[in-house]
């Protein structure tokens, strides 16, 4: 059963969350109930057949022993060249189920949510590196956070130590109805965003676009605005429903999107899309390499390092979407973009050129709908058909 | 010069801005004074000028965002 795709899901969701809901509301400890909500839950998802059951249980034995064996070593010693092959091993199932599919052989190593808990399972070991996570942490912990069924198809990414402190906490009964109503709140601004914009978007308009549109301009021109709408509205949708759940079990997941329509720049644009996947890829990768860059003085010139990083970052985030063209020219026209926007910031710093107010806003958020609303098209790999 | 006036020194050195020397409560990440690649340009200089050491996955926009709010992770820190 996919999470969040039918009223079914919901229903059952809903009578196994009212005892979290009483527990809460009573100033109950959440903890023990929600794992066995969780149990249920995980059979229902991965018990189809099809969402790779067996490649989940063998991925979770693998993570659990990678981050156990690597914090027990860190507390003794701490080499780099161990913290790469530990990072590169958790991380080559992942790569395993991206690389299958293109040789064209069973692709026996993925599993439903593959892509979301490899993040989960490599910030732990990053955190441990960094000194961050000293104490051993039991399997429980380990596995109650990877495995966390709200959030385990397609995210948000949250980070353990947050996690952690929101799963050990007893809510007062007023915060606790704080979130439940927050929680609620959301899970129906995602049945709207979902299940009536989203999919009215995609049944009424993209599927009649042939009738629609005169012309392959205006084909594409019009399925690159709606494509555009109609994935921010399904993927918010699904996020809702996440974060709310995850609210009704008194963890309080990341957001992963804050207006990005709005946004006035390209940077601007990834610190308010999928933000709980643009900011792993900022702190674990972007940051770290230039961190890297400056501590080694390999490269001196600040303008280079910086656009290395963002290739770097998304042109990963593009082949992390998948091994096919479109995720990679994606991947590739972001990263022009950021680099381009670089040096544009930069030259503007100095001559102060782009001139400043209200008119000025709104013409650069009409400028960046535009430039993203090309990603969406690029992304959707309807120019490659 | 004490701890805390080191330490807006450097952070007014990477921001290129000293307003920072004078509001100690601003939020320098919604001022747009600082971005990504400026912050790890404050994590090298405070190991190589105040010789503490702060990993990325420690540096915490909430938490870190304003000079006064520095000033106390990092005497924490020290």
């Amino acid at each position: 059963m996919t999470p969040y795709s039918s009223f079914l899901f919901f229903i059952i969701l809903g009578v196994l969350l009212l005892p979290t809901m009483i527990l809460g509301v009573m100033g109950k400890r959440l903890r023990y109930y929600n794992v066995f909500v969780s149990v249920i839950v995980l059979a229902l998802i991965f018990s189809g057949g099809d969402q790779g059951f067996y490649s989940l249980v063998a991925f979770t034995i693998l993570q659990v022993i990678l981050v156990k064996g690597y914090i027990t070593y860190r507390q003794a010693k701490n080499s780099s060249l161990v913290f790469y092959i530990i990072s590169f091993l958790s991380i080559l199932p992942l790569i395993l189920s991206k690389i299958l599919p293109v040789l064209a052989v069973d692709n026996w190593a993925s599993f439903l949510g593959i892509s979301y808990l490899t993040f989960r399972a490599v910030q732990i070991i990053i955190e441990t590196r960094d000194g961050l996570i000293k104490e051993q942490l039991s399997i429980f912990q380990l596995v109650n956070f990877m495995l966390f069924y709200p959030t385990i198809s397609s995210g948000p990414i949250d980070r353990f130590r947050r996690f952690q402190k929101d799963e050990e906490k007893r809510w007062e009964p007023e915060e606790y109805k704080e979130l439940l109503y927050k929680g609620i709140n959301k899970i129906f601004v995602g049945f709207l965003y979902k299940f009536i914009i989203g999919y009215s978007i995609n049944t009424y308009f993209i599927m009649n676009l042939h009738h629609i549109a005169d012309g392959a301009f205006s084909n594409h021109l019009l399925y690159m605005y709606s494509y555009s709408l109609y994935l921010f509205f399904d993927f918010a949708g699904y996020t809702a429903f996440a974060v709310g759940v995850s609210y009704i079990m008194g963890i309080r997941s990341p957001e992963n999107f804050n207006k990005p329509f709005i946004s006035r720049n390209i940077k601007d644009f990834w610190n308010r899309w999928h933000m709980s996947l643009s900011f792993w890829f900022r702190d674990y990768v972007f940051m770290r390499f230039v961190f890297l860059m400056k501590k080694k003085k390999w490269i001196q010139n600040k303008m280079l390092v910086s656009n290395l990083g963002y290739i770097l970052l998304f042109l990963l985030m593009g082949v992390w979407h998948g091994l096919a063209i479109q995720y990679i020219v994606y991947g590739a026209y972001h990263a022009l973009m950021m680099a381009g926007f670089n040096y544009f910031e930069n030259w503007n710093k100095k001559h102060k050129r782009w001139p400043t107010g209200k008119a000025m806003t709104v013409v650069s958020i009409v400028i960046t709908f535009h430039v993203v609303c090309f990603g969406f098209y690029l992304f959707s790999g309807k120019p490659f058909q | 010069m004490d701890f805390k006036e080191k330490v807006l020194q450097v952070i007014a050195e990477v921001c290129e801005d000293d307003v920072v020397k004078e509001e100690h409560d601003l939020d320098i990440f919604e001022a747009g004074l600082i971005d990504s690649f400026a912050t790890v340009e404050l994590l090298v200089q405070f190991e190589e000028q105040l010789d503490i050491n702060v990993p990325i996955t420690e540096f915490d926009r909430d938490t870190w965002n304003t000079p006064n709010a520095i000033v106390d992770r990092l005497n924490e820190l020290k």
